[in-house]
């Protein structure tokens, strides 16, 4: 996604005598265009980066606090001081949260559909699960407040009851539980759909050489799965995982709804007013934000920005490390 | 170890196609016998059928009697997945586990059902399967690396050692040198010499001389007819199939008049 190698130009490196080709004007066109575009896209992308940059400038410089290592936020007034740390936190949490939820299930979905379920079931269910992604967030958001947040509570109390001695559970359960963690199951429903159909079209792609190689010594199906069907995987599910940590990182309307926003560093999971995630904040505060406030906000989205670029570097670092093992 | 297959009336259907028409025959264990014909008279249908492996694919269906010894592989209690632990089966592209190290491959099978073994019982059995396959002394030094970082030659005994670890009685190979060059093919013929005095083996293979050369055994098997399934034609002792066959179908075979 981001490469940063300059294109090439130079022509391959002299072809052997009396085999030049002719270079056809078809194949002119469409290597210059693809790489048009891809440069293109480097430069939307630095583009983004300098504008975020220069419009968060003069918040950045009237900044009282630590804009990396505090978590009050209060870019306003004579001394306007705000920090990241906070949101940075909430951010995170939420996303992991909501990642740690979604894939085993995300996985066995996609297990069942390509290698359990009978034919029909399985293209039904693939279809199914590829109209769910296309599901706008907004929804995911209603669905959380009007169905699951009633539900949950119950749940909450629960987990607390029987896993309270565990801090992450500890009371008092809010209520409403407008907390991270229902933020958080309600990201990783948004996000299930995307990363069991990403997981279901790699799994169907393992080679059958493989599952072969598993059965004919005498394999299950499950020990087939667990020989050649996830570690051929692997790497796609790591992408897959990596595709919804993106989305859960930047959506907004789902968490706004759900959550009650505090700008607390703790794994209080089961508690209100604890935590917030950054565009959730842009979300909510952008209608009525001060010209000041605009640029203190700006300057958190470049932050959400960098993040999810590290995201995908890590994950792509994470994809290509097994190389060696899988090519 | 090394049992005798006993196959009468076997049918095997895709759906509504016969692709295997009514083959009966014993294979000698301790021996290894040849299956030859041209392509697309059911050779590797008819082989998968003999350990349960064509039931991975949809849709297949089979009549008719598979004894192991005295145990029929096809009755109403016993297990594919135990049938396949007693068969083993090569297939014609090496597919050892990309993955996986070489020594994780030789014990793949080893590993399946949550078997436990202390580490010196793992090290002994894997020197002794790739020692079984030939492939020790080249791999010896490298036992942590990716199997799938051999040669094709050496990726095929690989595969070979896998299968043999899990000590079946009968071992199945579905053309397993025509990926392979003439030298590796060489090294898996001098090989499956050494592996009949223990197993009972069974190839498919369309290289009529590697079939004179390593078979006891040979069975020819011919289509019905255009587009229908492929049926035994004359099956018998190597020599014979090769300077005097019975039917007239087999000797334009094996003299190359057609297939
Ligand atoms: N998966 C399959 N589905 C349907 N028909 C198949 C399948 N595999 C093989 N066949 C058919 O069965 C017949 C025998 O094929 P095969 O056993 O591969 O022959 P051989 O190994 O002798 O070349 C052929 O007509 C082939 O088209
Ligand atoms: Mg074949």
């Amino acid at each position: 996604m981001t490469t940063t190698q300059p294109p090439q130009t130079e022509q391959p490196a002299k072809p052997p005598p009396g085999r030049r080709t002719r270079r056809r004007p078809g194949d002119l066109v469409f290597e210059n265009s693809a790489r048009l575009s891809g440069v293109l896209i480097l430069v939307i992308l630095a583009a983004v980066a300098v504008f975020l940059l220069v419009q968060a400038l003069p918040a950045l410089s009237e900044n009282q606090g630590n804009f990396l290592t505090d978590t009050e936020w209060a870019p306003s007034g004579d001394a306007p001081s705000f920090g990241v740390a906070a949101l940075v936190f909430g951010t995170l949490l939420a996303a992991v949260l909501a990642l740690v939820i979604a894939t085993p299930v995300a996985v066995g979905i996609a297990l069942f559909i390509s290698h359990y379920a009978p034919r029909r079931l399985a293209s039904l269910l693939g279809y199914v699960v590829d109209l769910l992604a296309a599901i706008p967030s907004v929804v995911y958001g209603l669905w959380g407040i009007t169905w699951l947040m009633p539900q949950i509570g119950p749940f909450f109390e629960g987990l607390n009851r029987y896993l309270g001695f565990i801090p992450i559970f500890a009371g008092p359960v809010a209520s409403p539980p407008r907390t991270i963690l229902t933020a958080s199951i309600v990201l990783a429903v948004m996000i299930l759909p995307i990363v069991t159909a990403v997981a279901r079209e790699v799994f169907l792609k393992t080679p059958t050489m493989h599952e072969e190689a598993a059965l004919a010594l005498g394999a299950t199906r499950w020990e087939m799965i667990r020989m050649a069907v996830l570690p051929f995987g692997r790497s796609g599910v790591i992408s897959a995982a990596m595709l919804g940590l993106g989305r859960a990182l930047g959506e907004t309307m789902a968490v706004a709804m759900v959550l009650s926003p505090g700008l607390l560093i703790d794994f209080f999971l089961l508690q209100a007013g604890h935590h917030q995630t950054i565009a959730a904040l842009i979300a909510l505060q952008f209608p009525e934000a001060s010209t000041l406030q605009v640029s203190a906000l700006i300057a958190a989205g470049l932050v959400l920005f960098a993040i999810t670029l590290v995201v995908n570097m890590a994950a792509r670092y994470i994809v290509s490390r097994r190389k060696e093992f899988t090519e | 170890m090394a049992k005798r297959i006993d196959v009468s009336g076997l049918n095997v259907y895709y759906g509504a196609f016969r692709a295997v028409e009514d083959v009966s025959m014993t294979i000698e264990p301790r021996s290894v016998t040849a299956f030859i014909g041209p392509s697309g008279c059911g050779k590797s249908t008819y082989l998968r059928a003999l350990n349960r492996m064509h039931e991975v694919i949809p849709g297949t269906r089979v009549e008719g009697k598979v004894l192991l010894d005295d145990q029929d592989i096809y009755a109403a209690n016993v297990d594919p997945v135990a049938v396949r632990g007693q068969i083993g089966m090569v297939f014609q592209r090496p597919n050892p586990f990309p993955t996986m190290s070489i020594y994780d491959n030789v014990i793949a099978g080893v590993r399946l059902n949550g078997r436990r073994m202390p580490k010196a019982e793992l090290d002994a059995l894997v020197e002794r399967a790739l020692r079984g396959a030939n492939l020790w002394n080249e791999v010896k030094d490298r036992l942590n690396r990716p199997g799938a970082g051999l040669s094709g030659g050496q990726q095929q005994r690989l595969c070979i050692a896998r299968a043999i670890a899990v000590r079946p009685d009968v071992l199945l190979m579905d053309e397993p040198c025509s990926a392979l060059d003439p030298i590796s093919t060489l090294a898996i013929e001098d090989l499956i010499a050494e592996l009949k005095t223990e197993y009972t083996i069974v190839i498919v293979t369309h290289n009529m001389q590697q079939a004179a050369r390593v078979s006891e055994t040979t069975a020819f098997f011919n289509l019905s007819a255009p587009g229908k399934g492929g049926m035994l034609v004359e099956m018998g002792d190597t020599n014979k199939i090769f300077t005097n066959p019975d039917k007239k179908d087999t000797e334009n075979y094996i003299t190359g008049r057609f297939g």
